[in-house]
């Protein structure tokens, strides 16, 4: 299943490409793309999975941009 | 500017005052070092924090690290002054990046950005604005002049003028009148209409296209990947020059160490490989978004980087070359009888048919139709009718030697009806479907964009196929074929080493579609099916949107390589005089940003695609 997060304050390029290969590597995750230019996350995972992808998600984002968050709650 | 943007110039006009300080007073000794330390940590603290941060994390070849390195590599060896301008434009470079790619990046975005805010609705007897979600099914809203329309649906009250541009890239205004269709995402432009919902939000055209563009991004361009790749290895590897530079020259040629320590500071100030990383991709999204204006949907930068290499060009007949609907092309009338008197008398007989040649004769007799009783249908022959007391029948050849007509030759290219009075014949109607006006000079566009093979591929007999393709000036055609023969012609050119399109209306032709190289759908506004099936989509059914979709393609392309050869040119010429001590600190800094500032400035330039010729 898919599903698209909005993102705020992510303001790097690079930095997004890196989050894209971080968690793509998380277990539970079949595919994810982080899209800067419309400043939005696709993950493709489990129905099931994406309660407990939460934490890891947003720490792969927090760990390249402190100020950068992914709107997961909706 | 956002908070953070604001705190920066701030910060950096504080730093650039002490730095003035320094220079100005002529401070000298440990006064200097301070003045140039309080700069150098009032711009740059937060870049020494996160690196510090990283670090701790293992998260080497950071820019922030770099950078970090790089400056207090310049306090060590005694450049001061350096060390925090370099520290200061680097920030200022931040800066102006944030402000150059936040913006670009919200103009592409505000581009493609055709969803509707809200929907105004009767509730409670009330006008109330709602989400364009909550709407129902059949449900009426209000669209006033300037609005958006939320939903697709028909108007049922008011008439208005469509403006359609945002969606097809067709900027003529449309009349659309009580009982017309209107297609959500465009906007009302006159008149006040009331529209009855046909379609829930999620599933009209404007969510469709959203969920499309969207989604684009999953599907990234070889270049992009490239790109991708590339940055990955590139900063270790300028990183292990840098150390290199920094280590060998003093001990095997004894350079000064604080020389080649300089120099290789050099090294670290270009080895962020942003510019390509932001540049690539946002020329892409450019491509994309100029390519939507016009009309056209790519589904992905991979499906753009196609579309520019494309050499083979298929096309599908009906309704992709041609109209799709039957006209009357000729009517030939046996001695003695009167051209529209025929056609009245066909329609006459033909009226209440659902057939489309029937209706295509009745659209041609318009007025001139006399009244048919005992009106009799032969599945596959045609009609028998009495008209003014005399028994008429109109269709094949077959149905003639049936009515006892002596056998008539028909058109070659199209249909023919046959008209008898009882057993005397009156004449012939040819109905064919029409090619559509822009095809010939479409065709010869390709060729001149350098498609080199250009076919078609129809069900039809051959002499409709060959009549259309001679038309269109296509010399290749294949006539007669199954939807599974269609795919196997396709297959063929493909194993000929031919980067091909199939151009397809979406309806019939999927699997086609989705085994050319880029399947490409006409006419897709309203039709779903063909939104789903292709790679690529062109809202209209104007067969010129296809050589402007492969211009855009390769101005994208173009843009493209102007842009890695451009930024890696610069940072290799750095890196090159840097070495040989050419190039300072401050050179390599200003290189740097100048080259993603540039690049980024390019990359808007794929926003705006060549028009027409």
């Amino acid at each position: 299943m898919r599903k698209v997060f909005r993102m705020e304050n992510l303001c790097c390029a690079n930095c997004a490409a890196k989050m894209e290969r971080r968690i793509r590597k998380l277990p539970g995750v079949v595919d994810a793309s982080v899209d800067f230019f419309h400043q939005k996350m696709i993950l493709e995972a489990d129905e099931a999975a994406f309660a407990e992808l939460r934490e890891p998600v947003m720490q792969a984002v927090r760990r390249l941009e402190p100020d950068c968050r992914v709107l997961m709650d909706d | 500017m956002t908070r953070g943007q604001k705190r920066a110039v701030m910060r950096i006009a504080a730093a650039l005052f002490l730095c003035l300080t320094a220079v100005l007073t002529g401070a000298e000794g440990p006064l200097r070092l301070a003045l140039y330390v309080a700069a150098y940590l009032t711009v740059g603290a937060d870049v020494i924090w996160s690196a510090l941060r990283n670090i701790l994390r293992g998260e080497l070849f950071d820019e922030e690290f770099l950078m970090a390195l790089a400056t207090v590599g310049a306090f060590i060896i005694g450049e001061y002054p350096e060390a925090a301008g370099v520290m200061l434009f680097y920030q200022v470079g931040e800066l102006f990046e944030g402000l150059a790619v936040g913006r670009s990046r919200r103009s592409i975005a505000a581009l493609m950005d055709i969803r509707p805010d809200y929907a105004t609705v009767w509730r409670d007897g009330r006008e109330i604005r709602i989400d364009p979600e909550e709407v129902e099914l059949g449900e009426r809203f209000i669209v006033l002049p300037g609005e958006r329309i939320p939903l697709d649906g028909i108007i049922v009250e008011g008439n208005t003028a469509i403006d359609s541009s945002f969606l097809t890239g067709e900027g003529m205004p449309e009349d659309k009148l009580t009982g017309d269709r209107v297609v959500s995402g465009t906007i009302n432009l006159t008149g006040r209409i009331c529209v009855q919902a046909e379609s829930v939000y999620r599933e009209s055209t404007v969510a469709r296209i959203l969920e499309l563009t969207e989604n684009a991004a999953g599907r990234k361009a070889q270049t992009e990947s490239f790109i991708t790749r590339f940055a990955r290895v590139y900063t270790p590897c300028v990183v292990v020059g840098a150390v290199l530079l920094a280590v060998l020259p003093p001990l095997l040629l004894r350079w000064d160490w604080s020389d080649s320590i300089y120099r290789s500071l050099v090294f670290l100030m270009v080895s962020c490989p942003c510019a390509l990383v932001v540049s690539v991709p946002m020329s892409f999204f450019g491509g994309l978004g100029g390519a939507s204006r016009q009309g056209v949907l790519i589904k992905g930068a991979n499906y753009l980087e196609t579309l520019a290499r494309v050499d083979g060009i298929v096309f599908d007949k009906t309704g992709t070359l041609t109209r799709g609907t039957f006209r009357v092309r000729e009517v030939i009338t046996a001695e003695g009888s009167d051209p529209s008197q025929l056609l009245g008398l066909a329609a006459a007989a033909e009226r209440n048919s659902n057939h489309p040649v029937a209706k295509a004769i009745c659209e041609a007799a318009a007025g001139d139709v006399q009244t048919a009783s005992d009106v009799k249908e032969y599945a596959g022959l045609g009609m028998e009718a009495v008209i003014d007391g005399e028994k008429y029948y109109v269709g094949n050849a077959a149905l003639m030697e049936r009515a006892g007509v002596g056998l008539q030759t028909g058109s070659p290219d199209g249909t023919t009806v046959h008209v008898s009075r009882g057993s005397e014949y009156l004449g012939h109607i040819v109905v064919a479907d029409e090619l559509k006006p822009e095809a010939a000079e479409a065709v010869e566009a390709l060729r001149k964009l350098g498609v080199k093979r250009i076919a078609m591929l129809t069900g039809d007999c051959e002499a409709a196929a060959r009549n259309a393709a001679g038309q269109a000036g296509i010399e290749e055609y294949h006539a007669g074929l199954l939807p599974g023969q269609k795919v196997e012609a396709v297959e063929e050119m493909l194993n000929m080493g031919c980067r091909l399109a199939f151009v397809g209306d979406g309806i019939n032709d999927a699997p086609v579609l989705s085994r050319a190289d880029v399947g490409i759908a006409m006419g897709a506004l309203g039709s779903d099916a063909a939104i789903e099936a292709a790679d690529v989509v062109l809202m209209d059914d104007s067969l010129q949107r296809l050589p402007q979709a492969i211009q855009t393609a390769r101005h994208t392309m173009r843009i493209v390589r102007q842009n890695i050869v451009f930024a890696l040119g610069v940072k290799a010429a750095i890196l090159v005089l840097g070495a040989m001590g050419a190039v300072g600190l401050w050179a390599a800094a200003i290189g740097d940003v100048g080259v993603m500032v540039l690049a980024v400035l390019n990359a808007m330039r794929a926003l705006k695609p060549p028009t027409g010729k």
